[in-house]
């Protein structure tokens, strides 16, 4: 593994930075995102020439073209497809998959819960700016139910998908969830996801400056984020509010906001957030915490270490090596039923 | 029993075919006798006819399952037109395979199993045995039932593990009926049943018990002995299309000194290839059973991304899945095998059934001026030759190329010679140097226009690949116009140059007949019966065969010019003759086409070809 060598040169987040222009429109939260990644990628104890990007179709899947690392900018809905040929053939790559909620979550979805699923040690990104922009502003499987879009100009009447709940119930070991706008959320979350071994899930709330301007305002914007987010971290008590004084209690088998020191509600009562648990209950019910009744949760929700599909793979692999006394070509044509005349 | 005096008749080919329910264990029983023939020295070809359902109802026609084996002195080209002999288990299997069978010829039945009950089950509307459509044919009414249970009674079985025997009584008739030894027979039971004492025991006696049945009834007063061959010397196994699909890959990776990755999704016929290769890790082969067709064949893309040698495999209805993520593999000019299984179509169309329709969706079934190479194997056996040459075609010459069988390859089976490693062609793969300042995505090799393979993990060339139309050299995006051109017309001749490492088409016959037979594909040992019994009776008639589509061998039009009449044979409506008269307008090509979801029988070749001779 990289990881193993210390021989490593020392790599600085230059070292990702592309010279060629960057396409996104000025005030997209994919900068900043990316931005992100490259300040990450350093801490990671991996060589450069062994980072792949993989990428579908749509605004956020250009990405790869705007790292300087090995990239793949695939097909619309596949990037979970091949980036798991990448990983598979090569288990020795840091692999991450760049999508979008158009990518992801609808042509996509096949191949998402089936990566997570499989638990394949690959990090998902998904830029879910709830809207198709590239094609120019048509309704996404995550835009809320009633919006009215270009093919919704009577407002959509599909639910919404809450992508960490279809995550969780795929069998996700790793979700995060984080805002475009927050740097440090952002880096956190995905440095736990890179050093998660198996496939880690990591959502981002993203502006679209054209076609869905301000969509995460609710949740982002400074004087509201404090009162209307939650960020969870392991080991710590879930309270939230510009004052710190809400937190989240468990009332039967459902979560509920109290305000601390109010209706005989003490800090003993709130909930302390265990990420690591393999249990999903309680990180299915944070993910799919929503406005106005709840808080949005951020940070990261689930982080189950269970064994990795690259693992068990290489096990096998080990084992069939070891075991068969047959390891060419001529060995194996020459054994079992042959005939001669 | 005594027993009675028996006349030995020498025969240079037999056709034998074992019938029965999708339970009664005849693909077993099939694989065994040829097995034995296998041991004898005899060459044979075999295919298997699955019903569509796993178990259909019981005694039905849509349940019979059936397994035709064609042994012989000569070389064996096909699995042979019509049965010498016929095993029918039950009524519906002899309903199923009464036109298969040759006048006159054995039909050995359980006649247990032939009561009004399952008359009517079979569809017959009369008693078959008493009606006279049997009159001419040699019937051996035997009570296979009765007496498997009667040779098992004194061991303490259940009646249904008894019943299961049945197949090796009808064996051991046809052991006793071509003076097989039992020997061979007998190590195979002790293999198959390793675990299982009992039943070795149980199925070797009613292999004996059928074999002494044959030896004593009156009606078979004839054994066969078929002569081992004497052309073919050496080392041989009995291999399927699939399976010589798997292993020919797996030769060309090791050649190359590369790992294989086989992304694949499950669909008959082709399912064996990705079982066969899922046995391989000792071998550096890795299998993803992907979520469907779309995913296997991205995740072989992105194996071949990372350096390895990348393939998938499917039929019909997943060649069309995977269609625009081949022209992903055309865009970032990867290598890739796909492997097409071909079946009955379109839609599900007839799943376990040989057809050649999908040669136009591998030609131009994608978005956009999309080449690849287009091949196909011809033998069940040469599937390995075709399997390695479109690897090492694909790892050269960093091209998508398509690998076409059909169900009648796949599920059947010949004699190999095994080949010895040393003696197959070199792969160079065209690696690029780590840290070589000069390297550009897509500048080309200068003669094949193969661009250099730069995979993740090596040093000083990071660089991005993908779907988007790249700039020539540099592979940055490009949406410039005349950039497009230049690389629509770069993928094209780098596939048209591939004709530069293929072989020349060869003429079987003579070079100035009356009328060159032609094919391509799985229809090779049909044609090729056909026209050798046309030529031994001096009829003026040659055959030219297909393998590589596109690009044609480059002598295909001076092959052609030589004659006055070509025919072209295939399993669909005319694709291929269509596609010559697209790439060779000057000749009249005329056509004769089959599409039944049936291979070829040599007869009605034979009929065609010399009504063709016969016409002006």
């Amino acid at each position: 593994m990289a990881t193993d060598n210390l021989n490593i040169p020392e790599i600085t987040k230059k070292d990702f930075q592309v010279d060629n222009e960057i396409k996104w429109c000025a005030g997209c939260g994919s900068f900043a995102i990316l931005n992100s990644v490259i300040n990450v990628l350093p801490k990671l104890g991996v060589k450069k020439e062994d980072v792949c990007f993989v990428s579908g179709i749509g605004c956020s899947s250009r990405f790869p073209y705007y790292i300087k690392t090995y990239g793949f900018h695939g097909l619309h809905g596949r990037a979970a497809a091949i980036a798991s040929g990448v990983k598979v053939a090569n288990p020795n790559l840091n692999v991450w998959q760049i999508t979008g909620d158009g990518d992801c979550m609808a042509i996509g979805g096949n191949h998402f819960i089936h990566l997570l699923r499989r638990n394949i040690n690959i990090n998902i990104l998904l830029l879910n700016n709830k809207i198709y922009g590239l094609t120019k502003g048509q309704y996404s499987p995550t835009t809320p139910k009633g919006s009215k879009t270009k093919t919704s100009p009577d407002g959509t009447i599909e639910e919404a998908f809450k992508p960490g709940e279809l995550a969780i119930g795929a069998g996700a070991h790793f979700f995060a969830r984080v805002t475009d706008t927050d740097q440090k959320l952002m880096q956190d979350a995905f440095y736990q996801g890179a050093m998660h071994k198996g496939a880690s899930f990591t959502e981002i709330l993203e502006n679209c400056v054209i076609f869905n301007n301000a969509a995460h305002a609710d949740i982002t914007e400074k004087d509201l984020k404090d009162d209307h987010t939650i960020y969870l971290q392991h080991g710590e008590k879930m309270i939230f509010g510009s004052e710190r004084d809400k937190g989240l209690v468990l009332d039967g088998l459902k979560l509920k906001v109290v305000k601390i020191g109010e209706d005989g509600y003490t800090m003993e009562d709130v909930l302390v957030h265990d990420a690591t648990c393999e249990d999903t209950t309680l990180h299915y019910m944070l993910a799919r915490m929503a406005r106005p009744e709840f808080p949005l949760a951020l940070g990261v929700i689930r982080n189950y270490q269970g064994t990795s599909y690259d693992e068990l793979l290489q096990a096998q692999f080990d084992d069939a090596r070891k075991n068969s006394p047959i390891k060419t070509m001529d060995q194996l044509m020459n054994s079992g039923a042959v005939f001669e005349n | 029993m005594k027993k009675k005096s028996t006349k030995v008749v020498q025969l240079e080919e037999v056709v034998v075919k074992f019938a029965g329910d999708s339970g009664d264990g005849m693909q077993l029983t099939g694989s065994q006798f040829s097995d034995t023939s296998a041991v004898a020295g005899h060459d044979l070809a075999t295919f298997p006819d699955y019903p569509a359902e796993i178990r259909a109802p019981q005694g039905t026609v849509a349940g019979v399952s059936g397994f035709q084996v064609h042994i012989g002195h000569k070389d064996v080209h096909t699995s042979g037109d019509l049965a010498d002999v016929l095993v029918a288990m039950n009524p519906a299997a002899l309903m199923a395979n009464m036109r298969w069978v040759k006048p006159g010829a054995t039909i050995i039945i359980d006649i247990d199993n032939f009561d009004n009950k399952s008359y009517k089950k079979a569809g017959y509307t009369e008693d078959p045995l008493g009606d006279g459509s049997l009159e001419g044919y040699n019937v051996v009414k035997a009570p296979i039932t009765a007496l498997t249970r009667a040779t098992l009674a004194d061991m303490d079985l259940n009646i249904k593990t008894v019943d299961k025997t049945k197949n090796q009584f009808a064996l051991g008739l046809l052991y006793w009926l071509f003076n097989r030894e039992l020997d061979v027979a007998f190590d195979f039971l002790a293999k198959k049943f390793k675990d299982k004492p009992d039943l070795i025991i149980a199925n070797q006696k009613v292999l004996k018990a059928g074999y002494h049945y044959a030896e004593t009834i009156e009606a078979l007063e004839t054994t066969y002995y078929i002569p081992p061959t004497s052309d073919k010397k050496g080392k041989f196994r009995n291999i399927t299309g699939n399976q010589a699909v798997a292993w020919g890959l797996m030769a060309a990776a090791e050649k190359a000194n590369l790992d294989l990755f086989l992304g694949s999704y499950p669909i008959t016929p082709a399912s064996e290839i990705l079982q066969e290769l899922s046995k391989r890790k000792h071998m550096r082969v890795k299998t993803f059973q992907a979520e469907d067709e779309i995913a296997g064949i991205c995740s072989a893309i992105g194996a071949s991304y990372t350096g390895v040698l990348a393939a998938t495999s499917t039929s019909g209805p997943g060649l069309a899945l995977k269609g625009e993520a081949i022209g992903l593999a055309v865009m970032t000019e990867l290598p890739l095998v796909i492997v097409n299984v071909q079946r009955g179509g379109p839609a599900t169309g007839l799943p376990t059934k040989p057809e050649q329709s999908d040669l136009m969706q591998a030609l131009y079934g994608r978005n956009g001026e999309s080449p690849v190479v287009v091949m196909a194997a011809s033998s069940p056996a040469n599937c390995f030759d075709y399997a390695f040459m479109a690897s090492k075609i694909a790892l050269e010459r960093m091209v998508p190329v398509i690998l076409l069988t059909d169900g009648y390859l796949a599920n059947g089976s010949e004699l190999w010679p095994v080949p010895a490693m040393k003696d197959l062609p070199e792969i160079k793969v065209p690696f690029a140097t780590p840290n070589d300042p000069d390297y550009q995505p897509y500048k080309r090799d200068p003669k094949t226009l193969a661009r250099q393979w730069a995979i993740p993990g090596m040093e000083g060339l990071r660089h991005r690949v993908g779907g988007l139309e790249k700039a020539d050299i540099t592979g940055e995006v490009s949406h410039n116009a005349i950039n497009h051109e230049k690389m629509s017309h770069y993928r094209e001749e780098k596939v048209q140059r591939v004709a530069d490492m293929i072989p020349e088409l060869t003429v079987y016959g003579d070079p100035e007949a009356d009328l060159l037979v032609v094919g391509w594909g799985g229809t090779h040992g049909a044609i090729l019966s056909a026209v050798e019994d046309l030529q031994d009776d001096g009829k003026s008639i040659a055959m030219t065969h297909f393998n590589y589509i596109k690009p044609l061998p480059k002598n295909t039009a001076e092959v052609f010019s030589k004659y006055k009449k070509i025919v072209v044979c295939e399993n669909n409506l005319g694709q291929f003759a269509n596609y010559l008269r697209s790439q060779h307008p000057q000749f009249n090509y005329i056509q004769f086409n089959k599409i039944q979801g049936l291979p070829f029988m040599v007869f009605e070749l034979k009929e065609k070809f010399i009504q063709i001779l016969q016409e002006n």
